[in-house]
């Protein structure tokens, strides 16, 4: 592969990561989200079969099979389900901070992203190192959307995002964690993702709803 | 092979609760585990202190003194827990709360912790550390919501998003400790010893955002403040065991964590960064707990904010950084271990025979079940650090090396913040042990808590005469200290 496709290909799988990061925060439908969050995982998908081409590596292919299996198919999947057993609840009604501001914040985001990245860049700067501003800014979105959002299932998906962007950064900056580790991670992602779901739908048996709003038992 | 025991042997006890479930038979098989995993921790310890650090596995598993101490406070905690949870369970299935397959699926997974807590002490490598880390989150995600209640699912599901929120930037700041490794002589790769050897080597620009992701990473599970949101709800309503468990060694174990990463920050960056940042989650968490704790009306919350408080002083000695405030602070570890595995044992008890967590609901305890009022009114007056529980000690040693450190308005404010404390917690506590008690039927003889006294007396005897440990504590400290 020659320098400028793998560069193109590289930055555009980069931008397919950001932008539906972005349309996840526009979008309200809770089905659509979900979908563009399963293009995010093809994507991610993406940036790692290029490096795998980049570096001729077989086992960065194995791990972009996996990635796409995992965060394209089996995630998507259990959300969906998730949503399935959710009856009218299908809308992220009123998120905590509308629309446009989102959106706005969203740029600033990433302006943050790429000032705190800086040093990362610097330490070795290449065409997959300086793309690692957009795995942070889709880290700081992934958070925003925890944060912001009322929905059981939408923080759920911003818990993903977040891991999503954690798993871009550490694909960008080479070598990833060695295999022990990357399994470990993956496995606790889709533990954790499991145990949520389990959770959503225990507190839909217990509250009727998943709207967080009714979370009001506990405090001081 | 001798490290491979402590993770093995919880999950054998995992395994036999997955065959014959929880019965008559294997009620104790718990408590038998973690005694077996007490002995194994001691034989550890004296290994290491007269011989040096070990590794296993290709180098997946090390244990140096720090390891070996964690391993001791996991498995004093958990001898106490578990052999509390016989009974405890006996009372809730008797009370129609559980069934005996509720008993097989918590024995089941209280296994599984303390196996995830024993490997990520025995860890060599960071990434392996954080998966045991997390692994807890999700293994606990279910037994702190074991009673199905509108609350409890409530806390699991606060626990679980904050804390995987939170475990997530710990994970970043490993990849990008890991970045910063592979672009710096050495070859450490996540490797915790090659790391802290040659940290020198390490960029110190990309070294600070893994510094400060980690910390914060590590501290949403350590307790500390700003993230700490979830740790009272789900301290208050795990069962009992579990919070004791929680409280008494996964804090601590995450705040491990948080010392290995702080003696890389140390080396790679001066003594300065991470001491300014423990520094401020330390004072922040104090002044947290204290301005909760003197309106609290649960008192399972009340242990659960006073957590914060102790793990905020941990991280309080830890920030120091001298040889003898991060002894203390170690020795603060164990004390509090033990002394909060007690009162969360013994407030276990209490909402069993009152059948109600609020302050006020609990009145005249003394002159109903003496010996139970006595064991919790000790407990608490060993988390106010009263001699001679071993928390006076490790207090006093904290003060003394911050005075020494010249942090002198820092060291006011902490002492100011902890009084207050202290005096809540003690208010708190006198209303719920003395006065008339409230016109209930009397109740079942409260049976003798046999646990909890025990587990006082440690403590008590750790304070008067530390005995073999302090010779462990100075080889712990030692693989902390940076000098440079």
């Amino acid at each position: 592969m020659s320098e400028t496709l793998y560069v193109q290909l590289l930055d555009l799988a980069c931008g397919g990561l950001l932008l539906t990061a972005v349309l996840v925060l526009w979008r309200r439908e809770l089905a659509v989200i979900i979908r563009v969050f399963a293009v995010q995982g093809a994507a991610l998908a993406a940036l790692v079969a290029v490096l795998a081409t980049r570096e001729g590596s077989a086992e960065l292919w194995a791990v972009a099979v996996g990635v796409l299996v995992l965060r394209a198919g089996v995630l998507p999947h259990l959300l969906r389900r998730a949503l399935a057993g959710a009856g009218e609840a299908r809308r992220e009604t009123r998120p905590l901070v509308n629309v446009a501001a989102s959106l706005l914040a969203a740029a600033v985001l990433t302006l943050l992203a790429y000032a705190v990245s800086q040093p990362l860049v610097a330490l070795s700067p290449s065409a997959a190192t300086q793309a690692i501003p957009v795995g942070v800014t889709v880290v700081l979105i992934g958070f925003f959307v925890l944060v912001t959002r009322r929905r059981a299932l939408s923080q759920l998906v911003g818990f993903l995002l977040m891991d999503n962007g954690i798993t871009a950064v550490g694909f960008l900056t080479t070598a990833g964690v060695g295999l022990v580790v990357e399994l470990g991670v993956s496995l606790d992602v889709l533990l954790a993702v499991l145990v949520l779901q389990i959770l959503t739908s225990r507190m839909r048996e217990t509250f009727g709803d998943t709207d967080l709003d009714e979370l009001r038992e506990l405090r001081d | 092979m001798m490290l491979l025991v402590p993770v093995v042997l919880p999950l054998l006890g995992a395994l036999v609760y997955l065959l014959f479930g929880w019965r008559r038979a294997t009620a104790w098989v718990s408590a038998v585990s973690a005694g077996l995993l007490l002995a194994v921790a001691v034989t550890l310890a004296a290994g290491v202190t007269r011989s040096g650090p070990r590794t296993a596995m290709a180098g997946l598993l090390r244990a140096d003194a720090l390891s070996a101490y964690m391993l001791l406070v996991i498995a004093a905690v958990a001898v106490l827990a578990t052999a509390a949870t016989p009974a405890f369970l006996r009372t809730e299935i008797n009370a129609g709360r559980a069934t005996a397959r509720t008993g097989t699926r918590h024995s089941l997974l209280v296994q599984l912790f303390l196996a995830a807590m024993t490997l990520a002490v025995l860890a060599a490598n960071l990434g392996v550390v954080w998966v045991a880390i997390e692994a807890t989150t999700i293994v606990t995600a279910f037994l702190v919501g074991q009673r199905r209640t509108r609350a409890a699912v409530e806390a699991a599901w606060k626990y679980v998003v904050i804390c995987s929120a939170g475990i997530a930037l710990a994970l970043l700041g490993t990849i990008v400790l890991n970045f910063a490794s592979t672009h710096a002589p050495g070859a450490a790769g996540l490797d915790l010893a090659a790391l802290a050897a040659h940290a020198d080597g390490l960029d110190p620009g990309v070294t600070r955002i893994a510094v400060v992701l980690l910390i914060l990473g590590f501290g949403t599970k350590a307790g500390l403040a700003p993230l700490h949101a979830w740790l009272p709800d789900a301290h208050s309503q795990a069962p009992a065991p579990v919070s004791a468990l929680m409280s008494g060694v996964l804090l601590s174990v995450a705040f491990y964590a948080i010392l290995r990463v702080k003696v890389i920050a140390d080396g790679a960056l001066g003594t300065g960064f991470a001491r300014a940042a423990l520094l401020v989650m330390a004072l922040t968490s104090l002044a947290l707990a204290a301005a909760l704790l003197i309106g609290i009306r649960d008192y399972k919350r009340m242990l659960a904010y006073s957590s914060i408080e102790h793990l905020g002083l941990v991280a309080f000695g830890a920030a120091l950084g001298s040889p003898a405030a991060l002894a203390a602070a170690l020795l603060h570890v164990l004390g509090h271990g033990l002394a909060k595995a007690v009162l969360f044992l013994g407030a276990g008890q209490v909402l069993q025979l009152t059948g109600t967590s609020r302050v006020d609901g609990v009145r005249g305890l003394a002159s109903r079940h003496p010996a139970l009022a006595g064991c919790f009114g000790l407990g608490v007056l060993a988390l106010v650090g009263l001699p001679p529980f071993s928390l006076f000690a490790s207090e006093l040693g904290i003060a003394r090396a911050a005075f020494t450190a010249g942090l002198a308005w820092q060291t006011g404010l902490a002492l100011v913040l902890v009084l207050v404390i202290g005096a809540a917690l003690v208010n708190h506590t006198s209303r719920m042990l003395l006065g008339a008690a409230h016109d209930h039927p009397v109740p079942a003889a409260s049976p003798v808590p046999v646990v909890l006294l025990a587990g006082l007396m440690v403590c008590a005897a750790l304070g008067i005469a530390a005995g073999p440990v302090p010779v462990l504590l100075n080889s712990a400290t030692h693989t902390l200290v940076v000098t440079r």
